[in-house]
């Protein structure tokens, strides 16, 4: 059942004047979005169950700061990122790699990975587990700052400003850091995809005959 | 205008979001009509964009609502 944007105001309002248990209705429409959203980022199924449940808890702490324009599911990811970001974080330090993320920005080669011997994926090819399983991988390996921009365009499909606010980003940011996700996925997905596609008699062919 | 590959590559993001203006997006089609290697990297991207999407039908682990719930209930009533 969905709720519209003024029954949700509704919601929000009488959560506000103390029918706190109004947050349960107000919260059901979401629950999946902000599991996904953090388990895209984290690739850990209990955590993040756990990190889903501390977002819906500091949604109703905080729901006093919520503002209506935006939309309220765009609020709810932000807090989601912003866990899975902490979260991230904290896994970083118990590991002792760098935290220089920014350098991502202005290194790095993000040209996308050229296929001289294949034409199109075949579908049945793309429907497959394995494949959806190296997608999930290739993801889970992008740098975070990259990922979490791919995990809202992309998989939530939230538009660049939304984007931009939940992630407190430039849209040029989230334009640059998309495209290059984007080109780094393919990149790093071409190998799996090649296999999918005919094999070509190319030098390798001859080579081996 | 005559483009390179390379400068496709740099627009092939704001291409499949349709984010060009449309000279550039005429330049780009002309070339994406004749270059098979271009073409093929958009399709494969598209591809990985239409599988990324998909995740989203991701199952919740069972039980999920139930716990969320669960933990919800005690903190409303702090």
């Amino acid at each position: 059942m969905s709720t519209t944007v003024e029954q949700e105001k509704d919601l929000i309002a009488r959560v506000l004047a103390g029918e706190v248990d109004l947050f349960h209705q107000l919260v059901r429409p979401y629950e999946k979005l902000v599991f996904v959203t953090i388990f895209a980022m984290l690739r850990n199924e209990s955590e993040a169950e756990d990190a889903a449940q501390e977002v819906m808890i500091n949604a109703f702490r905080h729901l006093r700061n919520f503002r209506g324009d935006a939309k309220f599911s765009t609020w709810l990811v932000t807090i989601a990122m912003n866990e899975a970001r902490q979260r991230l974080r904290k896994a970083k330090q118990a590991i002792h790699e760098s935290l220089d993320e920014d350098k991502h920005d202005k290194e790095g080669d993000f040209t996308p990975a050229v296929l001289t011997d294949w034409r199109e994926i075949p579908s049945e090819a793309l429907e497959k587990k394995e494949m959806r399983e190296k997608l999930r991988e290739a993801v889970a390996q992008l740098p975070p700052i990259y990922r979490e921009v791919l995990v809202l365009r992309d998989l939530e499909e939230l538009n660049q400003e939304e984007t931009a606010n939940a992630l407190g980003i430039s849209v040029t940011l989230v334009k640059v850091r998309l495209h290059r996700a984007r080109m780094m996925l393919q990149k790093r997905l071409v190998p799996y995809l090649k296999t999918a596609a005919p094999a070509r008699k190319g030098f390798f062919g001859r080579l081996f005959q | 205008m005559k483009l390179e590959c390379k400068h496709v590559w740099e627009h092939i993001s704001e291409y499949l979001d349709r984010q060009l203006d449309p000279q550039l997006l005429q330049d780009i089609e002309n070339h994406l009509e004749n270059c098979e290697v271009c073409s093929a990297i958009l399709d494969s991207t598209r591809n990985i964009l239409v599988l990324t999407a998909d995740d989203r039908t991701y199952e919740l682990p069972v039980g999920y609502s139930e716990r969320l719930h669960k933990r919800l209930a005690k903190a409303l009533r702090e």
